[in-house]
């Protein structure tokens, strides 16, 4: 435990260098510098290039005010936000009623992000624990495990389009005449669940790596306790496996957001009934509609960031994992808490104020 | 379940189902076997659920090719077919899996030359701004791939006047994109991978003489080695399975990767879905990148445990 007074020391003593980074800095940051240029260029710039792009409009054709060729691109303002949202000229049918496509696109989004990741979480949890209790084959239910995560998500798509065919394999099974693959709410099932099995078994391994940290002793105590299955599951190894769930979970929240190939290659493009954000924006920018591209790009970036923030802040998602990161950030909310303390202690007695001004 | 194994004796009615069962209790063999049981028919049902549709493109690819959608479960009769249309000079299939594998292995290659020194930096040493970088790092496996392939687009067919350049259907196109979510994959299994290792190695070797450099490349290059072999697996899976900016920036035939190969192939006429073709290049995507996966499972297991990313 660091108490109120090391932590003052530590302040005052602020003009000493730290022994264990002396001079670390600047080599540290001249080897992570060629990583950092690296994502400026292939991700910085590109996405404030997308920012400004989105509020530019191509216009190819003849401009009819100056009868010149407009080879240029205008600046629009937010107008290819705000067109997509709505005018209703571009309104589309897709299984939640019809709407002007980009906000069709969003709940489509929305609702293969909820549903996906709430079936994955619960179907990769239950595998998770069915694995932890057969402590004989581990080696061969995780090779079958990673079967799924390693078939390139574009030939799954492939392998469920077959088995989904309207004389294939999955009709034969359910003896019924289910036309999965045409625009409509069965073709969101197919989607769901080719997804699904993709990525169930992946959630199901990271939470068994978090199950194998919990110490069996642990769950002896609470068996002498009297405690239930249930009980043990929810106070015990729920509680233990979150920091790794919530991780894991975060990221297929937003894999599953940007999700582009298992719709496009299972039921194809300018299907509204699975259309997502990344696939209408796909559609705009290859149809070289650059600006409304960008535009519901740059939304779909904003929705990712929301929910990464949200994640963060809510769930405590420790998406960093840095010891020393992790160290600063608890070291800072302890200054803070002790500033706020002073700060009371202050005005409750203005005396005591003398010698503490650290924070 | 539990009072199978104690059955009530003649003219000892008058123990109660309560009671048997805390007599059966201690026991726990009836429980316990049940429970092996469950376990293992859940096994059992995991990796069926995992392995089947696999299987199925894999009896899918076995047929002839005439009976692409048929669904006997044994492919009657057997058949190699498909194989060879995948094969012949129309698809162009061997060209596109030479493209994968240099597409992969010179991305690979530069994540790797990139990030195993911003990974070591990371993970041992001390700097102001550190948190930052691995937000940005870790920031970037986040964001979609589709924010950046507009104005990449719009780059390499030329669009910009500042960038005077038409890299559509050269190998760079699909490169650069790629390294936006290999770089930061690598660099966060790898610096994972090197936390492991005990700092007191390096300051071993420091006493003795070593440079932080010679340190680095004599001591902890080589304990990393596995570590640095499972990221280049993952690095390499990742950017194999890439399909959004290849299918965009190469869709030359010649210079088509394998997944967006496969899923261009075309039958005989435009309503004549080569089925079992399809599944045939699938069986030869995947089947190089399974024998990897199963053969270093443990340590892609590790590998993805400890990035935790992907």
């Amino acid at each position: 435990m660091v108490t109120a007074v090391e932590t003052q020391g530590a302040s005052s003593r602020k003009a000493k260098k730290n022994a264990l980074s002396d001079g670390q800095g600047t080599l540290a940051w001249i080897l992570v510098a060629p990583t950092l240029a690296v994502i400026l260029f292939v991700v910085g710039i590109p996405i404030v290039l997308s920012v400004i792009e989105s509020f530019y409009k191509t216009s190819n054709g003849i401009d009819p005010t100056t009868g010149m060729a407009e080879t240029g691109t205008k600046f629009v303002g937010l107008e290819n936000y705000l067109n997509a949202l709505t005018s209703n000229s571009t309104a589309v049918d897709g299984v939640f009623g019809s709407m002007p496509r980009l906000m069709n696109a969003f709940v489509n989004n929305v609702w293969f992000t909820v549903i996906c990741v709430v079936i994955e979480t619960i179907l990769g949890v239950a595998m998770a624990l069915i694995m932890a209790r057969a402590f004989k084959g581990t080696g061969l239910v995780r090779a079958a495990i990673l079967v799924p995560w390693a078939i390139p998500t574009i030939v799954s798509a492939k392998l469920w389009f077959v088995i989904f065919q309207a004389d294939g394999v999955a009709n034969k099974i359910l003896g019924k005449e289910i036309l999965w693959l045409g625009d409509s709410s069965a073709s969101q099932l197919a989607v769901i669940m080719a997804d699904v099995w993709k990525t169930a078994p992946f959630i199901g391994l990271l939470t068994l790596a978090g199950l194998q940290t919990i110490p069996a002793e642990v769950y002896e105590a609470a068996k002498v306790d009297g405690a239930t299955a249930w009980q043990q599951f929810t106070r015990i190894t729920l509680p233990m496996v979150k920091p790794a769930l919530v991780v894991a979970v975060l990221f297929r929240t937003l894999d599953t957001m940007r999700m582009f190939d298992l719709p496009y290659g299972l039921i194809g493009p300018n299907k509204y009934s699975v259309e997502t954000l990344s696939m209408f924006a796909y559609n705009e920018a290859v149809s070289q509609r650059y600006g409304p591209a960008a535009a519901y790009s740059i939304l779909l970036f904003l929705l990712i960031c929301l929910v990464a923030f949200l994640f963060i802040k809510l769930l405590g998602a420790d998406v960093v994992g840095d010891d020393e990161t992790r160290a600063k950030t608890a070291q800072r909310k302890r200054m803070r808490a002790l500033h706020k303390q002073q700060v009371k202690r202050t005005k409750a007695n203005q005396t005591i104020t003398s010698g503490e001004s650290a924070a | 379940m539990s009072t199978t194994n104690l059955t009530v004796p003649e003219g000892q009615e008058l123990l109660t189902k309560r009671e048997l069962e805390t007599l059966n209790k201690p026991k726990k063999t009836g429980k316990q076997i049940a429970g092996t049981v469950a376990s293992l028919l859940g096994i059992a049902l995991i990796i069926i659920y995992c392995i089947l549709p696999f299987l199925w493109m894999v009896i899918s690819s076995l047929r002839l090719p005439s009976e692409g959608l048929s669904t006997e479960f044994i492919p009657n009769p057997m058949s190699v077919q498909n194989f060879h249309i995948v094969f012949n000079e129309k698809n162009n299939f061997f060209t596109a899996i030479g493209n994968s594998i240099l597409i992969s292995t010179v991305t690979t290659a530069l994540t790797l030359l990139f990030g195993i020194v911003a990974a070591y930096a990371l993970a041992r040493l001390r700097f102001t701004g550190k948190a930052l970088v691995l937000a940005i790092i870790i920031g970037c496996s986040m964001f979609p791939a589709i924010t950046i392939l507009v104005p990449l687009l719009k780059m390499f067919t030329g669009n910009y006047e500042w960038l005077p350049i038409d890299w559509m259907n050269h190998y760079q196109a699909a490169i650069i994109p790629s390294l936006s979510f290999g770089l930061p994959l690598c660099v966060w299994n790898l610096t994972a991978f090197f936390r492991q290792l005990p700092v007191e190695l390096e300051q071993a070797a420091m006493v003795d003489g070593c440079t932080p450099t010679t340190a680095f490349r004599k001591i902890i290059l080589p304990l990393a080695a596995p570590g640095i072999f499972t990221t280049v697996i993952l690095t390499f899976i990742a950017v194999w399975n890439e399909y959004m900016f290849a299918m965009t920036f190469l869709p030359d035939r010649k210079k088509m990767t394998a997944p967006v190969s496969l899923s261009q192939f075309t039958g005989d006429s435009a309503f004549n879905i080569p089925y079992g073709a399809i599944m045939a290049a699938g069986v030869v995507v995947t089947v190089p990148l399974l024998a990897m996966v199963l053969i270093f499972q443990r340590r892609i297991v590790a590998g993805l445990t400890a990035g935790g990313v992907k």
